[in-house]
């Protein structure tokens, strides 16, 4: 055991008077947060990273909660580098989101690299009342600019309404199962990203299926939401095919 | 109940669809990522370990007893592309009436009833390996098998690829499937007590963009 433990908190209300709160924020040691200028009725949040990591044998998490009528942007302010650590033990980092009927989150960080040797398990479980919205961004790249990656383990939970609309699951780099880099999984395309898109009114009206570019994909979920997946040679043009996603579903 | 009726269900020739089924490979081999047995067999790995053992896992699931249509949710979940939830409704829907045929039982009758465009296809593979006298096993077995074989034999039409090349590449995974049998069976009998969120989520993502890509062709030679 050891490695550093710490979990950050961000709590965000609708204050009464057409804007949002954040009676709740909490950093933690290695995750700080700074609150910078709120944007119309939306507040926003920034992840710090005081120090490098997580590194083996950490575990972080970062939750949110946005309760109902509020709006919360949390983005980050660099990329965050899974290491190898002292320690011979996996890195856990937990995200934990939750959005109230009526709130609105737009979480889009900045990538995460999986270093060379490293080892880490990303656990996002995003919750969402049934009239809630929600922007995800998720990134990852495998390794840094021409270096193996490390061993990479991500999940990704979306529920509305109590059910889940979305579960999956990538594992890459050493000592993953086999075939991750092949032709079925990644095709030795180093970044891999996607986008979730909660709205009420999918429920009704989904997005048609489409593809954009040459190895990404918006299509409906089964649920009121919306999914952005994509592969991409690079960190550089992963986001590219993401921010031309987000301009297909107008969200900036 | 014997182990004879596993070879009948995981028969090739079972009459239930599958043959025109490619797996994702067609798309694969259009896009120039499988040109020959060592692509196959890469291909077929990350398969086996993303979508063979979910599929194999919900089997086993359903095998074991639990509510066919909170697996059914699980499998939309863990499938983001809406032509691969189509396509495995489509080979449900087919399963479902061969199955109903050959070892009638009120669980697949009920199955129909509830869903009469077809469930996921490992739900109903599943239900089908009960009505068999099978166990969880077996029909993770069925699943994980399917999730190789389809390919294999697709990639012999799509590429000319020699049988027996293709016969090998499975032959050579058959180590894998045992250990992905074995991990789909505990976290399937493991869903009635512990719930859906210990079925396991792995995704690939270019299967799942690749069969959104293979939809929209205007000819193709398999439906998926």
């Amino acid at each position: 055991m050891g490695g550093v433990r710490a979990v950050a908190r961000i709590g965000a209300t609708a204050d009464g008077r057409g804007g949002t709160a954040l009676p709740v924020l909490e950093s933690d040691g290695p995750l700080a947060l700074r609150r910078t200028r709120a944007v119309g009725d939306e507040a926003r949040v920034v992840l710090v990273g005081a120090m490098s990591g997580p590194l083996g044998g950490d575990r972080f998490a970062v939750e949110a909660e946005v309760g109902s009528g509020a709006r919360l942007r949390v983005g980050s302010a660099a990329a965050t580098i899974a290491l190898p650590g002292q320690i011979k033990d996996a890195a856990h980092y937990d995200v934990r989101l939750d959005v109230a009927d009526e709130g609105e989150l737009h979480w889009l960080p900045e990538p995460l690299i999986s270093a060379r040797g490293s080892d880490l398990y990303v656990t996002t479980r995003a919750d969402l009342g049934p009239g809630a919205r929600l922007v995800l961004r998720e990134e990852q790249v495998l390794g840094r600019v021409g270096e193996e990656p490390g061993r990479l383990t991500s999940r990704l939970v979306v529920r509305v309404g109590g059910r889940t609309v979305l579960d999956q699951e990538l594992a890459c780099g050493p000592g993953a199962p086999g075939g991750w880099d092949g032709p079925a999984v990644l095709a030795g395309h180093r970044a891999v990203g996607q986008l979730v898109v909660v709205r009420p009114e999918f429920a009704t009206h989904p997005v048609g299926a489409q593809i954009l570019g040459e190895h990404a994909a918006l299509v409906p979920l089964a649920g009121p939401a919306a999914l952005v997946s994509a592969v991409a040679p690079d960190g550089l043009r992963l986001r590219r095919v993401l921010d031309e996603a987000l301009t297909v579903l107008h969200l900036r | 109940m014997g182990r004879a009726a596993l070879l009948v269900l995981a028969d090739g020739r079972f009459p239930a669809g599958g043959h025109a089924h490619s797996g994702g490979a067609e798309e694969a081999v259009k896009a120039g990522r499988i040109t020959g047995a060592a692509d196959l067999e890469a291909f077929c790995r990350g398969r086996l370990h993303t979508a063979g053992l979910v599929a194999a896992a919900l089997a086993a699931a359903a095998a074991a007893g639990a509510d066919p249509a909170g697996l059914d949710a699980a499998a939309d979940a863990r499938t983001p592309s809406p032509a691969l939830r189509l396509t495995a409704r489509r080979l449900g829907r087919q399963l479902t009436r061969a199955a109903r045929a050959t070892w009638p039982s009120p669980e697949l009758d009920a199955l129909a009833g509830t869903f009469p465009k077809g469930a996921h296809q490992p739900v109903v593979l599943g239900l089908t390996a009960r009505a068999a006298g099978l166990g969880p096993e077996d029909a993770a077995y069925c699943a994980a098998y399917e999730s190789v074989s389809g390919p294999a034999t697709a990639v012999v039409r799509l590429l000319g690829l020699d049988p027996f090349e293709a016969t090998a590449v499975l032959a050579r995974l058959a180590p894998e499937l045992d250990r992905v049998v074995d991990r789909a069976t505990v976290a399937g009998t493991a869903v009635r007590t512990a719930g859906l969120d210990t079925l396991p989520a792995a995704s690939a993502p270019l299967l799942e963009i690749g069969a959104e890509a293979h939809a929209a062709w205007p000819v193709r030679l398999f439906a998926s």
